[in-house]
C-alpha cells in the first residue's frame, strides 16, 4: 500500500538531486525603516530567486492595496497579517524561503522602527548574517545605526550594509562612496569584522540577482552572489576551532526498556567522540561516552548543532538541565552573572523582582541584583538606569537559586543566551546575553578545585578563618559539626566538592586513615593548613587565590 | 570599488574535515531539537496527524528524536469523514506498524445533522468538522501541547507563526500578541486551559519535504503520485470520482493523469494533471512549477487573509 520512492529518472537529474541534498543553510534578517524598501527588496529576491508562484502573482496583481506605481508591488509578496496590511508596515517577525542550487536561505524579516527593537533582536537571535538598508537619499540614519548595533550585540556573525533606492541618486558613485565611509566608522566603532557594502535599487532589480550595468564602478559581488559565498559562522557551526570545548545539555533521559538508558540532547558546542572523557556537571564527576546513538545508526562522533543521545561507561545521576562537558575546559559555573538585556515587554525590568530564566535547557529562577547601565542606542554610550523599558537595552547583574553552566555568549551563543519569563503572567520579558561571571571567577573552582582548608584546633581561628572566606564570597561548609564523625569526614569534602563549597575542618580531625582517603580524590596540593602565625590571614588568601582562580585567563 | 572588510582569510586554518551540517540535516536537526524539548517540558503532548506528506516526515523526525524509544505522545486524526478512503488505510496500518497510539476524532453531532460542504460552504464545514473538532478533542484529551506539521512557507499568516504557538484557554491565537522567540529557548510556561501549537517543521519548504522525504524513503498515501484517475473538471480543479461525489450538472466522468499535491477533504482538495509517478519526479516537477501548493484548497481562496481568520479561530 505504501509507495517508495521509485527510480526511472535520468542521471542529469539525480545529479541534481544529489547536490541539492548538499545545500548549505544560512539564516539572515533584514532591517530597514519603514520606507527604505525592505519588503520590495524581499520581494525581489525572491520573485528574481523564482520563489514566487504564478497564483500568488496573481493575486498580489489583483489586490486592493497595491501600493507600488508599476505592475507589481513587491512587497505585498511579504506584507502578511491583515493588521499590517491595513496599516502598511510589518509589525511581527516573518520568515520567508528561498533557496538557489547553492544554498537555502531562511530570512527572518524584521520591522525597523524603534518601537520593534525587539522584534529585530528575535530575527537577529537565530541569524548567520544581518542586511541593513540604508536609503542612498537619505545616508546613514539614526536607525541604521541601531540596526548595525543590534547586529553587533546578537553577535551576527556577518553584516550586508545595502545601500538601497540608488536609481533616486542617479547610481551616483560618490553617494556610495560617503556612505561607506560613514558605515566603516560605525563598523568598527562596533567591532563588526565582516562588513560588505553593495549599491543596490530593490524597486529596479540593480545588483540584487543580476549585476546592474548602472554601477560599472562597483566591482564586489551582487547582494545574492554575497549571499551565496559568505562563509559560514565557525563558531555557530562547531567546526574545528571550537571542538576543544564541549558542551552538552541534556534534554531529557531515554530509558525505553531496561537495558538502555541514554541521555537525548544537542550537541550545543564543540565535538563528542566515542571514548571521550566527559565531565558531568554540575555533580563534577567524570566518566566516558561508551556509545553515540542515533535512528540511523552508531555514530563515532558528533559536533554541533547535532541531535545525538549519549550512553555513558558509568551509571551516574543525570537528568535535564545538566551538561556534559570537556573536563579540561569547562564552562562557567555559578550564582551570580551579569550581561546585556533587551527588554520585550511593557511592564518595565526591575531590581529586585524575581523572573524565571531559561538557559540551554535549565530553568531556574532569577532576580536582578543591580541595573548597572542602559545603552543609548543612538550614540552607544552607557547611561545610568534604574529600570528598563520595553525596546532598552542595558547592562544588569543576576542571582540565581541555582547555579547556570555557561559560557560568554560572545563565545558561544547556546552557551551565552538566556530568556526571562514572568514568573506570573509567564510573558516571554527579557533576552539575555551573558558576559561575565561575578560569583567564581575562576571556571575550575567550580568543578574541582575546590580546596580542604585545615585550621588550628582552637574555634577562634575556624570563626577568623570563615570570616574571611565569608568577606570574600566564597561559599564553604564548616565540618566542624558534632554530626559529622570522624569516619563521616572523606565523604562530606567529597560531598562539598560536589556542591562547589569549599571544606573548612579542624586539623585535630584527621587521622592518618582519613587523610589516606580524602587523598584518593582530592590532590595535598589543594589542602590549604592555617597555621597559627601572625600572616596567617595573607597566607590563606594566597593559597586560595592560587588554587580557586588557577586557570583563569585562559579562555578566549 | 569594492568596500568590504572581511577577516583576513590566510588566518584561517585550513579545513581538513568540514563540520558542516547541510541544510536538510540542520532542518533535521532544529525538528528533533523541538520535539524532545516539547516531550520533556509539557506533561500531556499529542501529535496532530493529517497522513498528509508533511504529517510523514513529522513521524520520521519524531522517531529519530526518541529512539529506541516509541514515540511518546499518542497520534490524533480529526477525520471529517471526507477524507480519501486511501488515507484512511494508510493511517491505520502505519500507525499499527509503528506501534504509535491512534485516536481518531470526529464532530459525531454536526455530521449526524448532515454537515457537508455543499450545504454548509466550505468555511462553515471547516468551522465544524476540522476546527471544532479539533478543539473538541484537544480538550477532551486534556492535551497541553500538539504537534502540528504546518510550514511557515505555505501561507503568508503562517510566515510570522512562532515555533510554539500559544493557545488561549478557548483555542485561539493572537497574532498581535505573540510571545517574542529568540535562540531556541522556547517558552513553555502555561496557566491552566492554555496550551502550545508546536511545529517542528516551521523551517521546511515544500521541496525539503520532498527531498527529505526522498532520501529518507519515506513511505506516502500513493494519492501524491501519478496515475490514471476517474475525475471531474470543477472550474479550475480536477476533483477525484468517489462513489460519494455528487455530479453538478453538465459534469462528465474522464480519465485523467493526475495527482494530488496536497491531501485534504475529497470535495475540496484538486489533483494536478501530471505525470510524475515517482519521488524524484514530483521533485523535478515541485521545481519546474510555478504554482503553490495550497491553490487547489477551495477553503484559502473563500476571502483574502481567510487562512488568518481560520487561524485565529484555532485552525492549525
Amino acid at each position: 500500500m505504501a509507495t517508495t520512492t521509485g527510480s526511472g529518472t535520468s542521471a542529469t537529474f539525480q545529479n541534481f538531486l544529489d547536490e541539492h541534498l548538499e545545500r548549505e543553510m544560512l539564516r539572515f534578517t533584514t532591517a530597514g525603516s519603514v520606507d527604505d524598501g525592505k519588503s520590495t527588496l524581499i520581494g525581489r529576491l525572491l520573485h528574481d530567486t523564482k520563489t514566487v508562484y504564478e497564483d500568488q502573482l496573481a493575486s498580489i496583481r489583483q489586490s486592493k492595496v497595491n501600493r507600488a506605481a508599476g505592475p507589481i508591488d513587491f512587497s505585498l509578496l511579504t506584507d502578511g497579517l491583515r493588521a499590517e496590511r491595513e496599516q502598511g508596515i510589518t509589525i511581527d517577525v516573518a520568515y520567508r524561503y528561498f533557496s538557489t542550487s547553492r544554498r537555502k536561505f531562511i530570512i527572518a524579516d524584521t520591522p525597523g522602527h524603534e518601537q520593534y527593537t525587539r522584534n529585530m533582536a528575535t530575527g537577529a537571535s537565530t541569524a548567520d548574517l544581518a542586511i541593513v538598508l540604508v536609503d542612498a537619499g537619505k545616508g546613514l540614519l539614526a536607525q541604521s545605526r541601531r540596526h548595525a548595533s543590534i547586529a553587533a550585540l546578537l553577535g551576527i556573525p556577518h553584516v550586508v550594509v545595502a545601500i538601497n533606492k540608488m536609481d533616486t541618486v542617479d547610481y551616483d558613485p560618490s553617494t556610495y562612496r560617503k556612505i561607506s565611509a560613514d558605515f566603516h566608522v560605525l563598523a568598527n566603532q562596533l567591532g563588526l569584522r565582516s562588513v560588505q557594502i553593495i549599491p543596490i535599487s530593490a524597486l529596479k532589480g540593480d545588483n540584487i540577482v543580476t549585476r546592474s550595468a548602472r554601477t560599472l564602478w562597483y566591482d564586489g559581488p551582487t547582494l545574492l552572489e554575497h549571499l551565496e559565498t559568505v562563509p559560514l559562522d565557525r563558531l555557530s557551526h562547531g567546526e574545528d576551532g571550537d571542538q576543544a570545548h564541549l558542551r552538552f545539555p541534556v534534554q531529557m533521559v531515554l530509558r525505553p526498556d531496561a537495558s538502555f538508558r541514554g541521555f537525548a540532547g544537542q550537541v550545543a558546542r564543540g565535538v563528542l567522540r566515542t571514548g571521550d572523557e566527559v565531565l558531568a556537571l554540575p555533580s563534577g564527576i567524570r566518566t566516558r561516552v561508551a556509545s553515540i546513538v542515533t535512528y540511523d545508526g552508531k555514530l563515532t562522533e558528533a559536533f554541533a548543532p547535532m541531535p545525538v543521545t549519549i550512553q555513558l561507561e558509568d551509571e551516574i545521576d543525570l537528568s535535564r538541565g545538566d551538561m556534559l562537558v570537556s573536563p579540561e575546559t569547562p564552562p562557567h559555573l555559578s550564582r551570580t552573572f551579569g550581561g546585556k538585556v533587551i527588554w520585550l515587554h511593557e511592564e518595565p525590568l526591575q531590581k529586585g523582582r524575581i523572573y524565571i530564566a531559561k538557559h540551554t535547557t535549565r530553568t531556574v529562577r532569577v532576580q536582578a541584583t543591580a541595573i548597572r547601565s542602559r545603552v543609548d542606542m543612538h550614540t552607544l554610550a552607557e547611561l545610568p538606569a534604574a529600570q528598563l523599558e520595553m525596546n532598552d537595552i542595558g547592562s544588569v547583574d543576576f542571582s540565581s537559586n541555582l547555579p547556570l553552566l555557561f559560557d560568554r555568549y560572545a563565545v558561544n551563543r547556546a552557551l551565552g543566551s538566556m530568556i526571562l519569563i514572568d514568573a506570573v503572567t509567564n510573558a516571554t520579558v527579557g533576552a539575555v546575553m551573558l558576559e561575565r561571571d561575578l560569583g567564581s571567577e575562576s571556571r575550575n573552582r567550580a568543578v574541582h578545585n575546590y580546596p580542604l582548608v585545615l585550621t588550628p584546633a582552637s574555634s577562634r581561628w575556624s570563626a577568623l578563618v570563615m570570616a574571611e572566606l565569608r568577606d570574600r564570597h566564597i561559599p564553604y561548609i564548616s565540618l566542624d559539626d558534632p554530626h559529622i564523625t570522624g569516619p563521616g569526614i572523606p565523604s562530606a569534602v567529597r560531598v562539598a566538592q560536589q556542591a562547589g563549597l569549599v571544606a573548612v575542618c579542624s586539623r585535630d580531625a584527621l587521622t592518618p586513615n582519613i587523610e589516606y582517603e580524602i587523598q584518593q580524590f582530592l590532590g595535598r596540593d589543594r589542602w590549604i593548613e592555617v597555621d597559627e602565625s601572625p600572616t596567617a590571614a595573607e597566607k590563606l588568601a594566597e593559597a586560595l587565590e592560587k588554587i580557586l582562580y588557577a586557570g583563569e585567563g585562559e579562555e578566549r | 570599488m569594492n568596500t568590504a572588510i572581511s577577516v583576513d582569510s590566510s588566518c584561517q586554518p585550513p579545513l581538513i574535515s568540514r563540520r558542516v551540517l547541510n541544510h536538510l540535516q540542520a532542518l533535521e536537526a532544529e525538528s528533533i531539537f523541538i520535539f524532545r524539548e516539547a516531550v520533556a517540558e509539557f506533561s500531556n503532548p499529542v501529535m496532530l496527524y493529517s497522513i498528509g506528506k508533511d504529517s510523514s516526515v513529522l513521524m520520521r523526525l519524531a522517531q529519530k528524536a526518541f529512539y529506541p524509544g516509541k514515540i511518546p505522545f499518542p497520534l490524533l486524526h480529526i477525520d471529517t469523514s471526507y477524507k480519501f478512503p486511501e488515507m484512511i488505510a494508510f493511517r491505520d496500518a502505519f500507525a499499527r506498524d509503528i506501534g504509535a497510539k491512534l485516536i481518531v476524532h470526529q464532530n459525531r453531532k454536526a455530521l449526524d445533522e448532515g454537515a457537508n460542504p455543499f450545504a454548509l460552504g466550505t468555511q462553515n464545514c471547516c468551522g465544524l468538522l476540522k476546527t471544532r473538532a479539533l478543539l473538541d478533542a484537544l480538550e477532551s484529551g486534556g492535551f497541553n501541547a500538539a504537534f502540528g506539521g504546518a510550514r511557515r512557507d505555505e501561507e503568508k499568516s503562517r510566515a510570522k507563526e512562532r515555533i510554539y504557538s500559544f493557545r488561549d484557554p478557548a483555542g485561539q491565537w493572537d497574532p498581535k500578541n505573540q510571545r517574542p522567540e529568540l535562540w531556541n529557548l522556547y517558552n513553555s510556561r502555561l496557566r491552566k486551559g492554555e496550551s502550545i501549537r508546536v511545529f517542528p517543521l516551521s523551517n521546511w519548504t515544500e521541496l525539503d519535504i520532498w527531498l527529505y522525504i526522498y532520501a529518507e524513503q519515506i513511505p506516502l498515501v500513493p494519492l501524491y503520485l501519478a496515475q490514471e484517475r476517474e475525475a471531474v473538471v470543477r472550474g479550475q480543479s480536477i476533483i477525484l470520482k468517489y462513489d460519494e461525489t455528487p455530479l453538478l450538472p453538465g459534469e462528465s466522468i474522464q480519465r485523467i493523469q493526475c495527482r494530488m499535491r496536497s491531501l485534504g477533504c475529497m470535495p475540496c482538495t484538486g489533483a494536478i494533471r501530471s505525470d510524475a509517478d515517482t519521488v524524484p519526479k514530483i521533485i523535478q516537477e515541485l521545481i519546474a512549477f510555478r504554482r503553490s501548493e495550497r491553490e487547489n484548497r477551495v477553503i484559502d481562496h473563500d476571502e483574502e487573509g481567510s487562512m488568518e481568520v481560520k487561524k485565529r479561530e484555532g485552525y492549525f
